[in-house]
């Protein structure tokens, strides 16, 4: 009997019988033909006892650096951020942790009542009437909304800012290989070129508007832009899906926002966008190495019934007391199998849950202050870094909690300079931004990442720290 | 600690057993109640009215959680309250006075999210998760699910700072614990299903799937064909035709035979050189292991079509049985359901793909691989013996193998992303620590206990008289689930199987999965797992015995289910038909 089975000598013994065969190995030989039956024990190590088990992921753990031990300013989608204990305390509890998809509304109340809270706190922040209950996570849940444009207009062609995170941009192009649409890739402005001060030219690190217009026409099935962009620039969302509605009539226009920074700028909805979505890691998430987080994915009105996911939906019951269910069910894939809008079926409810709570908790004057304060201190750490011999600014377009600036040095040697550290640990100074994109227009461009854990000191350090990094890479060379 | 919300198992069962006229007319008393008048309070819900005082002593002659008139969070708090204090701007105001960011990019009215104090937000949401059944608490047979206990060993070990607060692009250096972790995983499947290449990428099952799917069309067209027919047969779940549309590909049907398994005479009739592939789970939704299943590998690899494979009941067969070993090239697990990631209400999830040579090369990418001299080359694992998991690292924690791991994301021929970063490697963790906890042998009875469970139950059923009105849909024996027919229950005694289903509820049990597969009429889908004891299906078929000789008595009792709070029936139609997904504010 292995630690998670109770079947005991004399249970098999009278199980056996009650079935009527003599072994549990006849049970298996009877239904799995000869030819492919396993004739060895798995190549696998013996069982190892719980605390055998703890030491030995405990001791892999060790051997990562994670932000407990490094001051970090990696971002890229995912942040860290502080999450409230009630976070993990709620997240915890057997009700919420080990059901599954409320297919019984009846005693699923609970979870249902937390997705449709869910929808509502994912329907103010992006200003769009529609919300699921969470696709898997930020990058998929972009070729998602690609999808669902393409079954609902029925165009071949994709409209994708250079601002969308590269794995965005990656996931979009798997999915749309598969479903068999173009994607068209629109450049930012100013890429690779130099201002009159050497700086980056007025107007760079957001989507071309001019090349945007061009590209997208009455074809277009969808165009998609990033919200605060890869870069970390703010882009004019409200002009982006003007032009994308006049010149691709009918096209979806799908905006992938942060959704941290949803508290300060103006939401998808108000700026005329069809489909917002994003990550939602940054409410709740924890960082896991990249997953799991949720996706959060919000549309208008009209396509409401063309949107993937579970959705939980407001009704009464016999009595006519207020209880929810799983709603619009006929999109998807239980019920209407190829037809289905989306194969999803297990999304992220138990994050999705996590991010409610950390919405709850930082509340309708929270999320604003939180966004302030990261406007302050991202322009803050820009402006600092920028005083460095050998750090320029990226652009300078505003940004929200994410900056870009170029390194005017071997941008690997430095950044094994600053992770190197000593005593104290070493600092993380942020994303090697070629490494990520490919493009070599990214040469030497640094992406820091601002939370509210990384304080003004925080960035000080980072300053100093990439200061003297620099100077040793300069001089090596010199 | 959620007994409340339901009454406990051995209360509801109380109730069950006791005299089931007295529940159904309680209920019935209920429900003759001026249903008008609670759909109106339901309405008025916020304005306040005072409730008359025969509904006050109506309502408190209910329990807690069912007098309990349901509030979202955005009902609650007042304005200005708060939970959250933000840390003060520690840093100087641009220089030249500028707007940081200009007006019109700037969000004019806040989102109304909660105004809440945290001891509202812990209360409110205790108390809604007392509105769920958890596998915690009960017996959760939810056929092809897979719901077995989550060992709260593997919540600890993902909560270690070293792997919850690990940035994903983290440098492959400073992240070598998780990397290696990975890497194990990758071989310990790769050992499981008898195919030699992992991706852990995908998100959940469905997710494996559009990979599968996409595999096989790179595949093909590789070799400079263009095939788009992807075989389906009628026991698939959903998620398999789905995700062939959601791929440009189109499904062909496969019938199923008098024995459960694919009908083999209609295979071959569509098997041709148009055909990508053949999805399948074996065993399948009926837990029936296909008898012919070298027979199907021989017709669709005979006609060149790739043979994926369902991970979604690998729990039948661990150590048994493995499809690489029948023939199968591509295959998906799901991490949430025979590894023992929570379910989490429904997510998150993992669904891992493991693969053939052949189809090795178009993998998703960052694929783990060891850059060392030993396991070079070799992308993605075998077999985690040698150390190769990590395991001698355990013994000498700095370091001792010296193997080293890094993310591969140049590999020319691969399908590309199917997502941000590495994966759900909160999943990899809690199934790595399953496999290391079991091993080969504990997998081995895993699978045992799981069949030898579905079977005794099956059994016990039939020992109670039940196979009358729910016979076994096919075969006489199963392997990890089974599925009966209701159809003759409906016919003899007027009640559904939904109507069972509900009824089940008050007897303190989850429901099996029911109206799948669609093959079956009033079909009921039954998967104990390998975590119940004799004792809990000894109770459970009693459970349903006792329902049955009940309606035979009366089935209104059956069809007014369930009784407990904290909800009656829900009117789904009303629901689908004027859509309320967003509390109005």
């Amino acid at each position: 009997m292995s630690r998670y089975t109770a079947i005991t000598d004399a249970d098999r013994a009278a199980m056996l019988a009650a079935i009527g065969v003599g072994s549990a190995q006849e049970l298996f030989d009877s239904q799995i033909p000869e030819q492919v039956r396993l004739r060895r024990p798995l190549d696998l190590p013996a069982g190892l006892g719980e605390q055998e088990v703890y030491e030995h992921l405990r001791s892999l753990a060790q051997r990562n650096v994670s932000c407990e031990d490094q001051l970090s300013f990696l971002g890229g989608g995912f942040y860290d951020h502080y999450v409230p204990a009630i976070v993990d305390m709620l997240c915890e509890r057997s009700e919420f942790l080990t059901p599954y998809t409320p297919y019984q509304p009846e005693v699923s109340q609970g979870g249902l009542q937390v997705m449709f809270e869910y929808q509502t706190a994912i329907s103010e922040l992006t200003a769009l009437p529609v919300s699921n209950a969470s696709v898997y996570e930020g990058p998929s849940a972009a070729a998602s909304a690609a999808y669902m444009a393409r079954i609902h207009n029925r165009r071949e062609k994709i409209v994708v800012s250079a601002g969308l995170h590269p794995h965005t941009l990656q996931s979009i192009r798997t999915y749309a290989h598969g479903f068999g649409s173009e994607v068209v890739e629109v450049p930012l402005c100013g890429e690779g070129l130099t201002g009159a001060d050497g700086g980056p030219p007025p107007g760079a690190g957001v989507t071309d508007i001019e090349a945007w217009a061009q590209a997208i026409d009455g074809r277009t099935s969808a165009a998609i832009f990033a919200q605060p962009n890869f870069y970390g620039a703010v882009e004019d969302a409200q002009a982006l899906a003007e032009v994308a509605h006049e010149r691709g009539q009918g096209a979806v226009v799908v905006c992938q926002a942060d959704p941290v920074t949803l508290g300060i700028l103006k939401p998808p909805g108000e700026c005329g966008v069809d489909v917002a979505v994003g990550e939602g890691q940054p409410f709740g998430g924890r960082l896991d190495y990249g997953g799991p987080s949720f996706g959060f994915f919000a549309a208008t009105e009209a396509l409401m019934r063309k949107m993937p996911g579970r959705i939980a939906g407001e009704t009464v019951d016999a009595d006519g007391r207020r209880g929810f269910v799983l709603t619009l069910q006929t999109r998807e894939q239980h019920i209407r199998r190829e037809k289905a809008t989306s194969n999803i079926c297990t999304a992220q409810a138990l994050n999705a849950l996590a991010g409610m709570v950390h919405l709850a908790w930082l509340g309708r004057r929270g999320i604003v202050e939180l966004g302030e304060l990261l406007l302050a201190r991202a322009d803050y750490a820009r402006r600092r870094l920028c005083e460095i011999e050998g750090v320029s600014p990226m652009h300078t377009q505003p940004v929200v909690r994410e900056l870009a600036v170029r390194i005017d040095a071997d941008l690997d040697e430095v950044r094994s300079r600053c992770i190197a550290g000593g005593d104290p640990a070493g600092v993380n100074p942020g994303i090697d931004i070629e490494r990520l994109t490919g493009r070599e227009s990214d040469r030497g461009g640094l992406l820091v990442a601002i939370t509210e854990r990384r304080s003004r000191a925080d960035i000080d350090r980072l300053a100093e720290v990439l200061a003297e990094a620099i100077a040793e890479c300069r001089a090596v060379v010199a | 600690m959620s007994g409340d919300a339901r009454g406990g198992g051995e209360g509801a069962s109380s109730r069950g057993s006791g005299p089931a006229r007295g529940g159904g007319e309680g209920a019935s008393s209920r429900g003759s109640g001026p249903a008008r008048g609670g759909a109106e309070g339901a309405s008025s819900r916020g304005s306040g009215p005072a409730p008359a005082a025969e509904g006050v002593a109506r309502r408190l002659a209910q329990p807690p959680l069912q007098r309990e008139e349901v509030k979202t969070i955005f009902e609650k708090g007042a304005p200005g309250r708060r939970a959250f204090v933000c840390p003060e701007i520690d840093v100087p105001a641009p220089p030249d006075g500028l707007e940081l960011l200009p007006a019109r990019l700037r969000r004019s009215e806040p989102p109304r999210l909660p105004e809440v104090s945290e001891p509202e937000i812990v209360r409110h949401y205790v108390r809604t998760s007392k509105r769920n059944f958890d596998l915690d608490s009960g017996f959760y047979p939810l056929g092809s699910c897979t719901m077995k206990h989550n060992p709260r060993l593997h919540e600890r070990l993902a909560a270690l700072p070293g792997n919850a607060r690990l940035h994903p692009l983290q440098e492959p250096e400073l992240s070598q614990g998780a990397l290696r972790l990975m890497w194990g995983l990758q071989g310990a499947l790769a050992e499981i299903s008898g195919l030699p290449h992992v991706s852990l990428q995908p998100s959940a099952g469905s997710h494996g799937d559009l990979a599968g799917v996409l595999l096989s069309k790179a595949y093909h067209e590789d070799r400079g064909e263009r095939r788009l027919k992807v075989l389906t047969p009628d026991t698939a779940h959903g998620t398999n035709p789905a995700t062939v549309t959601m791929a440009g590909m189109e499904v062909v049907k496969l019938a199923t035979d008098g024995q459960g398994g694919i009908d083999i005479a209609d295979l071959e009739a569509k098997a041709d050189e148009q055909v990508a592939c053949l999805m399948l789970t074996n065993p399948n939704t009926l837990g029936i292991f296909d008898p012919n299943i070298t027979r199907i590998a021989e017709i669709v690899h005979g006609v060149g079509g790739i043979l994926y494979y369902d991970g979604a009941n690998l729990n039948a067969i661990m150590g048994y049985s493995r499809p690489g070993d029948m023939g199968f090239d591509i295959v998906h697990f799901n991490l949430h359901k025979s590894f023992t990631q929570p379910h989490g209400g429904g997510g998150p999830g993992s669904g891992p793909i493991a693969v053939s040579e052949r189809i090795e090369p178009y993998l998703p990418v960052p694929v783990v691989v060891r850059v060392d001299g030993e396991g070079e080359g070799r992308r993605t694992g075998r077999g985690p013996r040698g150390g190769e998991d990590g395991r001698e690292g355990a013994a000498t924690p700095e370091g001792g193998d010296g193997a080293r791991f890094e993310l591969a994301h140049e590999r020319p021929k691969s399908i590309g992303r199917l997502r941000g970063f590495q994966g759900n490697y909160g999943t990899f963790v809690r199934a790595y620590a399953y496999i290391c906890s079991l091993g080969a042998e504990g997998l081995k009875d895993v699978s045992e206990a799981a069949v030898l469970n579905a079977n005794y139950l099956l059994a016990r059923l039939r020992q109670l008289g039940v196979a009358e009105h729910l016979p076994l849909a096919y075969g006489r024996l199963c392997m990890h689930e089974f599925v009966l027919s209701g159809a003759p229950m409906r016919r003899d005694l007027q009640i559904r199987t939904l109507d069972l289903a509900k009824r089940l509820l008050d007897h303190g049990f989850h429901p099996p999965t029911v109206y799948f597969p669609l093959l079956v009429e009033e079909a009921l889908m039954v998967e104990p797992t390998e975590t119940e004891t004799r004792q809990t299906l000894d109770e459970f078929a009693v459970a349903v015995a006792a329902i049955l000789s009940e309606a035979a008595e009366d089935p209104e009792i059956a069809t007014n289910a369930p009784y407990p709070p904290p909800v009656r029936r829900l009117d789904e139609a009303a629901a689908a038909k004027r859509p309320v997904i967003r509390q109005p504010l």
